[in-house]
Order: C-alpha cells, then sequence, then structure tokens
C-alpha cells in the first residue's frame, strides 16, 4: 500500500510582545518544524523607558527613584549598587552599620526576587499552589521592608553617603519572624516541586547552555552557577561587609531549567543565612531612651501630653521620631551616614538648630547645588539576583550626572536565548524562558 | 594583577596601540587606537598572563558636552567648615576625557581565573564613527554593539545584523547623543506631547 | 430610569470581571500581590485572567507603555468585544509618570479611551481594590447596551 507523502514546511509563529506569561514583554519569531523550534528571532525594547537619559537631567540622589525601577523585584540592590558606585567616585566610606543595613535589605530584596522567579515559573507550568505560597512568603518580607523604609516595592532607600533612615526599633524580632515563615514556604515548595515527576521531566534537559558558550555571552549570576563555574561577586571581588560573613555558593552541574532551579532554592537559604548572621553581627544602634531616666515616649504622644498641660508625665523622657519620616535624628547619624559634609544631610535638629546645618541643607538640596564627586569615571559591581550588576560613572564636576550606565546582567542571558531554545520543543520555551527571570526593567532600561 | 601592573603588562605587550593610561580609584584603565583594539582583545583573551574570558560591557560616552557646565569647588563661598580644602582630595586625579574624539567606545573586562579587571577606551570621531566588532571572539558581543550603535550610532565593522534594539525601526536620530533632547517624541500612533 | 433588568444585567456584569493584564513593568508586581492570597481580588469576582482579548471584559494596562509598545495596545484593545472597559493601573499609564522622555507615552488616553484612573508609583493593593470598586459602580449604572455612561470622544490620529 503507498503511503502518500505529506509536505512538510516550516512555520513562522510570532509569540508576540502580549503574550500569556508574568515574566515581562518581548517578543520571539519562531520558525518551528512541527513543534521544534528551527531558528528563533528576539525582539527587545518594549519597555524601554530611557534611564540612561533620564539621569543625565537630575542630580546624582535624584536618580535613586529611576534605579529602583530598574530591577524592580529586588530595588535595594539596584539602590545599593549606584550608591556604592557614586561613593566610590566621590572616595569616601560609610560606618559599619551602614554597611550591615545595606546588606541585610539586600539580602531580603534577593529572597523577593527568588520567589518571584520561582513562582511565576512554577505557575507557568502549571503548579499554582506553589506561586500562591510564595507570593504569602513575599508579602511577609515586603512588611518588613515597609517597616524600615516606608515602601513596598520602590523603596529608595539609601543615599549617596548612607542610607535615608536607621532600622526600626522591634525591627530584629519582626525579621526573625519572616525567615521564619520563608522558611516554611520554602520547605512546602521543595515538597511540592522538587521530586514532582512532572515538574522535573518538562524542566530537566530543557534549555541546556555549556559554561564556554555561556561566559563568551557574558552571563553571570544562577544562570553561570546552574552551568558549574562558582562566580559570585560577593566571594570573587567582595564589597561592604560580605567577606566578614561565612555563607556558601550553591553551583549546578549540568546547565539546564532544573538545575538553575535548585541553585535558586539553595540560594534562598544562603540568603536566610546572611541574614541571621548580619542581625547578630550588626554593631550597636542608637540609644533611643534618656540617658538618665531611661525613658523613652512616641514623639507624638508627647506633643499631644504637652497641648493638655500634663508636661510632669513627660519631663525625663526622650522623643522618639519615627524613622520613616525623611531625616536622621542625631542620635543615628553617626550610625547610618558618612561623616562627610559635603555629601550627606545633616541630622534635623541641626538643619532647624544652628545656621551651619542649614547652611549644609541647603547646598545639598537646592537646584544647581547637591553632591558633586570630582571629575572622573569608576565601575562598580555588585551581585544582583540575576547576576553581576555593575554601574558605570562618569562625572564632570557638576551636580548631576555626564553618564551613567547600568551593566544589566539579563541582557547578556536573554542574548543568548537562541542558543537555548533552538532544538527544543515549543513547549519547552516557556520553563526555559522562567528560568531566565527576564525582568523588563533592567533589559530594557 | 593589581591595576598598575596590569596597565605596565598592556603597555609592555603593545608599546604604540596605548595611548594613555590612568588607575583612578583603583580602575585599571587604558586609551588604545582603534585599529589595534581586535589585536589587544584577542590578546588579552587568549594569553595566559590576562585570561579575560568576560566582556563585560560595551558602551559609549559622548563627550561633546564636556566642561561646558562651570562646576564651582564645594562649599566655596558659604562659610560651611570642611576638611581640610574645598575639594575632595584626589592623590591621583583623573586625567581627564581623551583628547580627541567626540566619543569614546568603552570596554570593560574581566578576568574569572585571576580576578582582574581592565576599561579599555577607543576615542572615535563623530564623522567617522567606525570601530571592529568583537563578535568573533565573545557572542556577547552581538547585543551590546546594537545597543551602542542604537543610542550612539557608532557603526561595527563586520556585525552580521546591524539594526535597532531598543528602539523602534522608523526612529530617527540616536537618543542618547547629548545634542537629542530628552523629550522630543517621535510617536508611532498618537499625539506628539 | 433604569429598569430592573438593566440593574439585574448590571450587577452580574460588575461581579464576573474577566480581566485582560496587560503587564508590562513594576506595577505587574503590585498586581500580582493584589491577585494573591493576600489582598484576594477573587471575592469581587474578578479573579479570573484571560490572557487572551476575545475572552476578556477588562483590559487593565498595568505598567508604562513604550511608543514601541503603543500599537500592540490599541491592537489589543480592538481585538476585545463591546462591551469592555480600560482601568489605568499605575501613574506611567495616567500621566506618564516620571518618564517624560522620548520613548515613553505620556498617558494611554492619547491612545484608548480609559475608565478609571490608578494612580500611584505602584499603588497599594488597597488603592487597586478602591479602583475596582470605583469600576464595579461604573458598570452597575450602565444601560443595558453597554454603552459609555459619559462616552468620550476617540483621540485622531493615523494608524
Amino acid at each position: 500500500m503507498e503511503q502518500r507523502k505529506l509536505e512538510t514546511r516550516e512555520m513562522l509563529l510570532n509569540v508576540g510582545p502580549a503574550h500569556p506569561s508574568m515574566h515581562g514583554i518581548i517578543r520571539i519569531v519562531a520558525k518551528l518544524d512541527g513543534e521544534q523550534v528551527m531558528d528563533c528571532d528576539v525582539e527587545i525594547g518594549y519597555l524601554h523607558r530611557g534611564f540612561e537619559k533620564m539621569s543625565e537631567t537630575v542630580d546624582y540622589n535624584g536618580v535613586m527613584p529611576y534605579t529602583d525601577r530598574l530591577n524592580y523585584v529586588s530595588p535595594l540592590i539596584n539602590n545599593m549598587g549606584y550608591c556604592m558606585a557614586v561613593e566610590k567616585a566621590l572616595g569616601i566610606s560609610v560606618p559599619d552599620r551602614c554597611h550591615y543595613i545595606r546588606v541585610i535589605m539586600s539580602e531580603i530584596s534577593r529572597i523577593t526576587d527568588h520567589l518571584t522567579c520561582i513562582g511565576a515559573g512554577a505557575m507557568e507550568l502549571g503548579a499554582f499552589t506553589v506561586f500562591l505560597y510564595m507570593i504569602k512568603a513575599r508579602e511577609f518580607l515586603w512588611e518588613l521592608v515597609e517597616m524600615v523604609t516606608g515602601a513596598r516595592l520602590t523603596v529608595s532607600y539609601c543615599r549617596v553617603g548612607g542610607v535615608k533612615g536607621d532600622l526600626p526599633e522591634g525591627f530584629e524580632e519582626r525579621c526573625r519572624k519572616a525567615l521564619e515563615e520563608t522558611r516554611t514556604v520554602l520547605k512546602e515548595s521543595d515538597i511540592l516541586l522538587t521530586r514532582n515527576r512532572i515538574f522535573v521531566d518538562r524542566m530537566s534537559g530543557t534549555g541546556k547552555i555549556s559554561t564556554e558558550d555561556a561566559i563568551s555571552y557574558g552571563i553571570t549570576g544562577p544562570f553561570l552557577r546552574g552551568c558549574g563555574t562558582a562566580y559570585d561577586v560577593r566571594k570573587d571581588c567582595p564589597y561592604a561587609v560580605y567577606d566578614r560573613l561565612d555563607f556558601d555558593v550553591p553551583v549546578g552541574t549540568r546547565g539546564d531549567n532544573l538545575d538553575r532551579y535548585l541553585v535558586r532554592m539553595e540560594e534562598m537559604h544562603q540568603s536566610i543565612r546572611i541574614l541571621e548572621q548580619a542581625l547578630r553581627d550588626i554593631p550597636d544602634g542608637p540609644f533611643l531612651a534618656h540617658p538618665e531616666t531611661g525613658r523613652a515616649i512616641p514623639a507624638a504622644e508627647m506633643v499631644d501630653e504637652a497641648k493638655m498641660g500634663n508636661i510632669v508625665q513627660i519631663e525625663g523622657a526622650r522623643a522618639v521620631v519615627d524613622p520613616t519620616l525623611d531625616g536622621a535624628s542625631e542620635e543615628e547619624h553617626p550610625g547610618i551616614a558618612a561623616d562627610e559634609k559635603r555629601v550627606f544631610l545633616p541630622p534635623k535638629e541641626d538643619t532647624y538648630g544652628n545656621i551651619e546645618g542649614l547652611m549644609q541643607h541647603f547646598k545639598l538640596v537646592m537646584y544647581g547645588h547637591g553632591v558633586r564627586p570630582p571629575k572622573g569615571e569608576v565601575y562598580f559591581p555588585v551581585e544582583g539576583a540575576n547576576g553581576e550588576l555593575g554601574f558605570y560613572v562618569v562625572s564632570d564636576g557638576t551636580n548631576v550626572p555626564y553618564r551613567v550606565r547600568v551593566r544589566p546582567p539579563c541582557f547578556a542571558i536573554m542574548s543568548a536565548l537562541p542558543k537555548l531554545i533552538i532544538g527544543d520543543m515549543m513547549a519547552d520555551v516557556t520553563p526555559t524562558f522562567g528560568s531566565i527571570n527576564m525582568i523588563g526593567g533592567e533589559l530594557d532600561r | 594583577m593589581n591595576a598598575e601592573s596590569l596597565i605596565q603588562a598592556v603597555k609592555d605587550r603593545f608599546p604604540k596601540a596605548v595611548e594613555a593610561s590612568h588607575a583612578y580609584r583603583g580602575d585599571a584603565t587604558v586609551v588604545v587606537h582603534r585599529e589595534s583594539l581586535l589585536e589587544l582583545a584577542r590578546t588579552l583573551k587568549e594569553d595566559p598572563a590576562f585570561q579575560m574570558n568576560f566582556l563585560m560591557d560595551l558602551t559609549a560616552v559622548d563627550y561633546s558636552a564636556f566642561g561646558t557646565k562651570p562646576a564651582p569647588a564645594f562649599f566655596a563661598s558659604s562659610g560651611v567648615a570642611v576638611r581640610p580644602s574645598t575639594t575632595i582630595p584626589d592623590k591621583a586625579p583623573w586625567p581627564g576625557p581623551p583628547a580627541f574624539g567626540r566619543f569614546v567606545v568603552v570596554y570593560h573586562f574581566f578576568s574569572l581565573a585571576l580576578k582582574h579587571r581592565l576599561r579599555v577606551e577607543v576615542p572615535v570621531e563623530e564623522t567617522d564613527a567606525e570601530v571592529d566588532s568583537l563578535i568573533s571572539l565573545w557572542g556577547g558581543a552581538n547585543w551590546l554593539e546594537r545597543e551602542v550603535w542604537d543610542m550612539f550610532g557608532i557603526r561595527f565593522r563586520g556585525h552580521p545584523n546591524l539594526k535597532r534594539i531598543l528602539m523602534y525601526d522608523e526612529f530617527e536620530g540616536h537618543p542618547l547623543r547629548k545634542d537629542y533632547p530628552v523629550n522630543k517624541r517621535q510617536p508611532l500612533i498618537g499625539p506628539d506631547n | 430610569m433604569t429598569s430592573r433588568l438593566d440593574e439585574a444585567i448590571g450587577w452580574a456584569r460588575k461581579f464576573s470581571i474577566f480581566q485582560y493584564p496587560f503587564v508590562t513593568a513594576c506595577c505587574g508586581m503590585e498586581y500580582m500581590a493584589t491577585a494573591c492570597s493576600h489582598y484576594d481580588v477573587d471575592r469581587f469576582g474578578a479573579g479570573l485572567p484571560r490572557f487572551s482579548p476575545r475572552q476578556a471584559d477588562v483590559l487593565f494596562v498595568v505598567g508604562t507603555i513604550s511608543h514601541k509598545m503603543a500599537p500592540v495596545l490599541l491592537r489589543i484593545y480592538e481585538q476585545m468585544a463591546e462591551p469592555k472597559w480600560v482601568v489605568a493601573f499605575g501613574v506611567c499609564t495616567c500621566t506618564g509618570g516620571f518618564y517624560d522622555n522620548y520613548a515613553t507615552v505620556m498617558g494611554i488616553d492619547t491612545i484608548v479611551p480609559v475608565d478609571i484612573y490608578i494612580p500611584g508609583c505602584p499603588p497599594r493593593p488597597e488603592y487597586v481594590l478602591d479602583g475596582l470598586l470605583k469600576l464595579q459602580a461604573k458598570i452597575q449604572n450602565q444601560r443595558e447596551t453597554g454603552e459609555r455612561s459619559a462616552p468620550e470622544p476617540r483621540p485622531e490620529f493615523s494608524v
């Protein structure tokens, strides 16, 4: 019996900018032979918001809100990277407590980034429960961030020369509780996913890349560690206080999606470990009670009592101002700010109290004045959640940066996307794209 | 190798190509002529003394507006007490942008084995804005060079697919140049404001 | 004068919103937070996102729209079937936010007619729920034919 020959042709499929994935907007034009991807072309730039051009129009501290929105799932890491680059250009260093505060907030951001990545990736494969659990853990961490900075997502917490305000009282217990909850969620998700037949079958063997190709494309971060190379900026070129903290760098073997998932899960455990050490080792904070009587009273209460005439009750107490108000008070200042008048705002008592503080405040805030690094160019890399996040800042001596360039980690990974999906089937594009953790704000800036 | 010995090793290898060098704030930087860029990059990648296997970043800076705005010294006339002088002291001040060329293409290299970094700068004139492409050595150079073409208008010889990556094809002009105004919009649909 | 039938249809429509989440940027994270268990949006009947414009009623435009993305947004809006509503989520979609530059659309109401504006950068989930309640009130008060209660003139442009 003769079999009719079926005519086969390749099909061009446009996985267009508006597509059912939680990961941002790109366009993949894939040439398919049946279900297998033969060739593909990736188009990005749908979220280009002109970060680099906007940062040439505002002053150095004014760039902070723009840096939040780069990698918007881990905004504190971007803030810290930019501030450390400008501090390198200025040649100043911040006190230890400030370093510890920045490390604590960075690690919390890193945990939220990995939670979002794995949660969204699992949801696209059908595991909706894992997504809900991870977003629940993320909410606990965001409440913690809100307690310190005042905002959940776009924080602008770091300033050039320090941080905006100190950690509030009661932060340590809340943080430990949130970490306990996160550990529970990670354990539950691990039980649900890591030995799940469907998850493992879809993730292992797909999206493979070799180490030479990864290095040639400039890929760093959990992606490169999934291939077997242990490069972590925190270990190899340490900054802040990472050289005093003890943590491991998890490394995969095969370079496929499952290894990256396992690397990210383990990195979250290591981040929790770093957080616990940092909370233990942080140098002492301000002494917020009155030195003689030991009593502290919230400032609003003090004002109310005074208005009602109850002066006796508030005598001998010290007013405690909410740290989420902008402007640090005098006791906190040495802990969170570099001792450099040209850069950081004075404590509020000085701004309103004496003329020197007022002049310093004026010189830093008013239009035309501000932080002025000397002429020069610097490059400063930090470990972002996706890899090496580098800031290249060129200064011409004025209060407005001349050029700010951010080296986006997921740009390198996305340029290798054709290498990852060619040869796999169309359905494998979903887990691969999920494990890349592409964040549109960082890719297109 | 630390910054100074790295610069010295590069200068020893390519004495005629290196025009200037500095190690401002500890970042080793060399300024080279564009003809010797490909040779230098190949040596940096393959030579066991350097082993720069990562091309971390490839970008450009437009120096046409450098120094045009006045930059008075810190707290010069206000009477606020700062220590010790009115400028933040610099043991080795930055030599300034390269002497010629409107654009400077900046490459950041990193070696995973030896953990050192090098910045290579290639000055380019405005009328003849073309540099060799590094795509034969590093695959990541593909998209990075497309972005420099899109944002600055610098061409790369040997690049297979030099078209816009962040802006749409109908866009005219190169946005990150200093003479492109920030809010000049060229919408595909919708009004112009 | 609305009849009982109009009221009933309005009630049914407002509690079964199928959203098309056109998510681009950071507001997407707060959208995810609103949709999940902490600030559950499913209790308002709006918990099922439909990722096809043919199957959706409300177009949530979440996150900055650049000029490269604008034609795509218009095409998705035109592909949706009446009755349809548009929610501008986040200040980048309301007015362009602080990205006043060459690449951003300064407010999506220059391209599509918008019903509810939810400002915030990004808006807290409580604001989103407030906006959703206002949208539900608007849906309840529309006439049976599905026309907008305050018809807005379409902007003139060439596609």
